[in-house]
């Protein structure tokens, strides 16, 4: 099914006064559940509702108010290991992580830290065509999210927003080995997409519903292979953690900064400190969030109002039966099936929705032509009005018409564009446009020969320079595709016409 | 009739269906009693209203002819019960004004059965107490009285005062370490703490989520019978309740105990106990023998770590339980001090909402779950947990129908004597602890009196979910002591 070889890219290196140094990251990626309730209460989840309006009882943290697992959560997490091929644990528990904030009403989260729901996995992160890095998953759990505290809504109160509070977070945690800030942003991106494909997460960063924690460390050319033969930490370097990253962008530029961070520090001698850090993308720096003293304990212990969870093997299969296809056996699949380059087979999977079109449009036809139709016609004009795909004015058995037009001669590539533009702006069926309104092109060599039988007659003096320069043969042509409204076959015209002058 | 608060839910029952009373007569009279045992302490949230407006109800499907048993009953409601639109305190400073949004799964059920609610019952507070000395209401007091006032026991101090005193029919109670059975044995009344999972605990204010369990609190076995049918059953909100039928449980009550083994636990007979509680043991075994039931001697090795245990893992999970106490969206919040940012609110609200004993509580659950206390403390509290449930398994497997044991070390004792020394205080649930760590279901029952008239109690402890067979133990035992004796009123 799969069949994709490719090699490892090169960590990125900085250039340090006693030499070389090299990144080494681990992300922790918290992923918003897809459902329509919270983790353990009915309440919605819907972004962008009036505060505190989507806020049940056990999500107020409301005296003897217990909690109830949502199913549809946990079918979500095993639809995301099984995308991650990871293993499933069909049994594990949750914890309780106990601190104090006035946007965690319990007083504690409820999360799953020593037995999570997904085991070890992997994701394929795609660099360059031919050059991907591996990335092993550790695990990924279940946990709530917390609500949301607003200070800047009075000089003297803050304001708190519950309605996000409970919601269920997938957190997924993947192994040190992402070896710079591009494959770092890459990851996550694969990681949006694979969740995005699978319907677990939609992925929108920007209300906060996929968010990253990246844990960067710093070591020596060398020592990370050491680390990859023993599994031991201690070839590695300290590592900091960066909370709540929330842009590709600022991914990478705090990666960026907080590598060469550590690398002035141990340069001068001095040690890196383990500890939680912030991005501040207004200075692109990082800043320490709490000194050690204000380290949180937090007294984790297993929640004694959820028993364990134990899921059916049988349950697990028929979520796995019923797995989408995913974007590299798709890739693949692109490729193998329809012709393509891996890096147009990138670009029409990268959105599933985008795939689903192309796949239409290329049923039957040349999967190239509909490949290059897609990418460059449809893409660049629905960029160009700002429109999404789901929406675009021209459906995929509209284009597929088009392109079919075009594969069987009916119409230039040129007449093709006009074409596309109608059935954008005014839509109808192509073919009965094409017929309607005589865009088909002439392959009848009668028609043509006659054409060019008349501006030959009509040119002699032409006809005998062309007959010394052959090159002018082509004012000759332009003259015929001009007599026939742009609709005879260019290629036949050529042909007929230095048959003709005899070049 | 006359003393119609004095009558048991079955006799009620009875004579409710023949129209001798009515819920309404029935309801008046207990108002009245509630109106003149001020002095007791037991009733903190008065609820009159609710209580005629329930007994009207009754009184009409009891006259359609379909009601079930306890309709009609006036029942006192702890105050850990949240209760829609009626101040549920937990008896602490800290949920002050709160008055619930919700009505929890055991009250729904027996108001959905008819029952009468008269108002809110005394407590230890968030059933922290052995005593009901750490109430923000103050003390209840013990019926029972010597010289000085005595402790009705804790944490459901209130709801035994007020059965015991007949302030009520019965009473709803909640049983952490032995909240249930030591006020029911130090105030002469019926106490059963169901198996964990039998009775929701949702709605119910959460002290130790592992180990609390609701139960009825009665004057005699058969309304224990009859009020858990009402209040058990699986409850889809509370994740830990179990899907499994609850039976007749009065049906069961045959008093037929020929053959049952009853085991006798070595481990129970502690160094120092009063001679009295020693042959109060010894005559209930007679009792059960002469019954036709076998005494077997048993052991159950790791009881002396249960108490230890107990104080640990109840610590751990209340201090996180009652976290969200934090003044920021109901209860108490104390006054702040210009500059005074979010942690001096929780500080001062909590220092100020919280009594001493929930405070030492918070702290020892805080320590124990603590980075480098953890495995110390919790872990281990933990697997002694699973050997003392295991102790019990072997048992069972044993053949063993039922455990009996004392239910206190002590009759009760007078007020203040103890609240000093916590240590003291946690000592009087020596022999219930075991019970709520092996989640199973015991229950104490009235056998006799000391030297001073005081009741005492015997504890049975069952096999899970056979509360059925362990009614029926007791049964027997209670018909063997009858036990009759009632506390002067000097209230």
């Amino acid at each position: 099914m799969l069949d994709l070889t490719y090699e490892s890219p090169a960590p990125r290196v900085i250039a340090g006064a006693t030499g070389d140094w090299e990144l080494v990251i681990g992300l922790e990626v918290h992923a918003q559940v897809a459902t329509a309730a919270k983790l353990f209460s009915g309440a919605s989840t819907k972004f962008g509702a009036e505060p505190n309006s989507n806020v049940a009882f056990v999500d107020a943290g409301m005296p003897g108010m217990l909690p109830v697992i949502n199913e549809g959560c946990i079918a979500q997490a095993v639809r995301t290991g099984l995308g991650l091929k990871a293993e499933i644990n069909l049994r594990s528990a949750f914890d309780r992580k106990n601190y104090f904030y006035p946007d965690l009403p319990q007083g504690y989260q409820i999360s799953q830290l020593y037995h999570p729901i997904v085991g070890e996995g992997e994701v394929i992160v795609d660099m360059a065509p031919g050059v991907a890095r591996l990335v092993r998953i550790e695990r990924i759990h279940l946990e709530q999210d917390a609500g949301k505290s607003i200070h800047d809504m009075d000089p003297a109160m803050s304001f708190v927003d519950l309605n996000r509070t409970g919601v269920a977070l997938m957190e997924i945690v993947s192994r040190p080995d992402i070896r710079g800030p591009e494959e770092a942003a890459a990851y996550v991106l694969k990681l949006r997409q694979i969740l995005r494909y699978l319907g677990t997460c939609d992925g929108n960063m920007q209300n906060g519903n996929l968010r990253a924690d990246v844990n960067v460390s710093v070591c020596r050319p060398g020592d990370y292979e050491k680390y990859q033969e023993t599994q031991d930490f201690s070839h590695l370097g300290t590592r900091c953690e960066i909370k709540n990253m929330n842009s590709m962008r600022f991914i990478q530029l705090a990666i960026d900064h907080e590598a060469r961070r550590q690398i002035a520090i141990l340069e001068d001698g001095g040690s890196v400190v383990q500890e939680t850090r912030l991005y501040d993308p207004d200075k692109n720096e990082t800043r320490s969030m709490r000194s050690k003293e204000e380290a949180h304990d937090y007294r984790y212990f297993p929640c004694p109002d959820l028993l364990p969870l134990e899921i059916d093997q049988a349950w697990v299969d028929d979520i796995a039966a019923r797995l989408p296809e995913l974007p590299d056996e798709k890739k693949a699949r692109f490729v193998k099936d329809f012709g393509l380059s891996e890096y147009d087979a990138s670009v029409l999977t990268a959105e599933a929705e985008n795939a689903v079109y192309f796949e239409e449009v290329a049923q039957g036809r040349d999967g190239k032509l509909a490949a290059n139709w897609v990418i460059n016609e449809l893409f660049g004009r629905l960029k160009k009005d700002d429109c999404a795909i789901t929406e675009s004015p021209v459906s995929p058995a509209q284009l597929g018409g088009i392109v079919g037009l075009i594969s069987s001669g009916d119409i230039s590539g040129k007449i093709a564009k006009d074409l596309f533009e109608i059935v954008y702006t005014e839509g109808g069926d192509p073919v009965e446009i094409v017929e309607k309104r005589g865009m088909k092109q002439v392959t009848d060599t009668g028609a043509i020969e006659a054409a060019v039988d008349e501006v030959i007659a009509a040119n002699p003096a032409q006809v005998e320079k062309a007959k010394a320069n052959p090159k002018l043969a082509g004012w000759f042509v332009g003259q015929v595709m001009k007599a026939t409204g742009g609709k005879a076959n260019p290629a036949a015209v050529n042909q007929i016409v230095a048959a003709k002058l005899g070049l | 009739m006359t003393d119609l608060t004095k009558l048991t839910i079955s006799a009620a029952r009875d004579a409710l269906r023949k129209g001798e009373t009515t819920a309404a007569e029935l309801t008046e009279a207990c108002l009245t009693a509630i109106e003149g045992a001020g002095a007791l302490n037991a009733f903190v949230h008065h609820t009159p209203e609710i209580a005629r407006a329930q007994a009207a109800a009754a009184d009409t499907r009891i006259k359609a002819g379909d009601a079930p048993d306890m309709c009609g009953i006036p029942l006192g409601i702890k105050d850990l019960f949240c209760t829609k639109g009626v101040p549920s305190q937990a008896a602490s400073r800290i949920l002050e004004g709160f008055k619930p949004e919700y009505e929890s799964t055991v009250t729904t059920r027996l108001f959905e059965a008819g029952s009468v609610m008269l108002g809110k019952l005394n407590m230890d507070e968030f059933a922290m107490g052995s005593s009901n000395e750490t109430s923000t209401y103050g003390d209840a007091v013990n019926p029972w009285k010597i010289d000085a006032p005595l402790t009705p026991g804790g944490s459901s101090g209130g709801s035994a005062a007020a059965v015991a005193a007949d302030l009520c029919l019965a009473a709803t109670g909640t049983d952490t370490g032995g909240s249930i059975r030591q006020p029911a044995a130090f105030t002469g009344i019926t106490g059963l703490k169901p198996t964990y999972g039998r009775v929701s605990r949702w709605g119910i204010v959460a002290f130790a989520s592992s180990l609390d369990q609701a139960g009825p609190m009665t004057k005699d076995v058969r309304d224990a019978a009859i009020m858990l049918g009402a209040m058990a059953g699986h409850d889809p909100l509370d994740s830990t309740s179990a899907d499994i039928p609850v039976p007749d449980f009065e049906a069961m009550l045959t008093g037929d105990i020929r053959g049952k083994k009853i085991g006798i636990p070595r481990e129970y007979r502690m160094d120092g106990m009063p001679d009295e509680i020693e042959s109060l043991w010894t005559q209930g075994q007679e009792m059960l023998r002469d019954a036709g039931a076998e005494m077997v001697d048993i052991s159950l090795p790791h009881t002396k770590y249960a108490l230890p245990a107990y104080y640990v893992i109840a610590p751990a999970e209340a201090s996180s339980n009652l976290a969200r106490y934090d003044g920021v969206r109901f209860g108490h919040r104390a006054k702040l001090a210009a500059g005074d940012g979010i942690t001096e609110m929780y500080e001062k609200t909590r220092a100020e909402g919280f009594g001493a004993e929930v405070q030492r509580r918070v702290m020892v659950g805080t320590y124990v779950l603590s980075a480098g206390f953890y495995d110390a403390y919790y872990n281990r509290a933990r697997k002694v947990r699973a050997l003392i449930k295991r102790d019990f398994d072997e048992v069972f497997a044993k053949g063993v129908d039922a455990i009996l044991t004392p239910a206190t070390p002590s009759a009760a004792f007078a007020l203040g004597q103890k609240f000093d020394d916590p240590v003291q205080m946690y000592l009087n649930d020596v022999f219930t602890v075991t019970v709520n760590l092996a989640g199973l279901p015991g229950i104490a029952v009235p056998t006799g009196v000391d030297k001073q008239g005081l009741p005492l109690g015997l504890q049975l402890i069952g096999r899970p979910w056979e509360e059925g067979d362990l009614l029926n133990t007791a049964y027997s035992l209670e018909r063997a002591a009858q036990f009759v004796a009632k506390p002067g009123k000097w209230w």
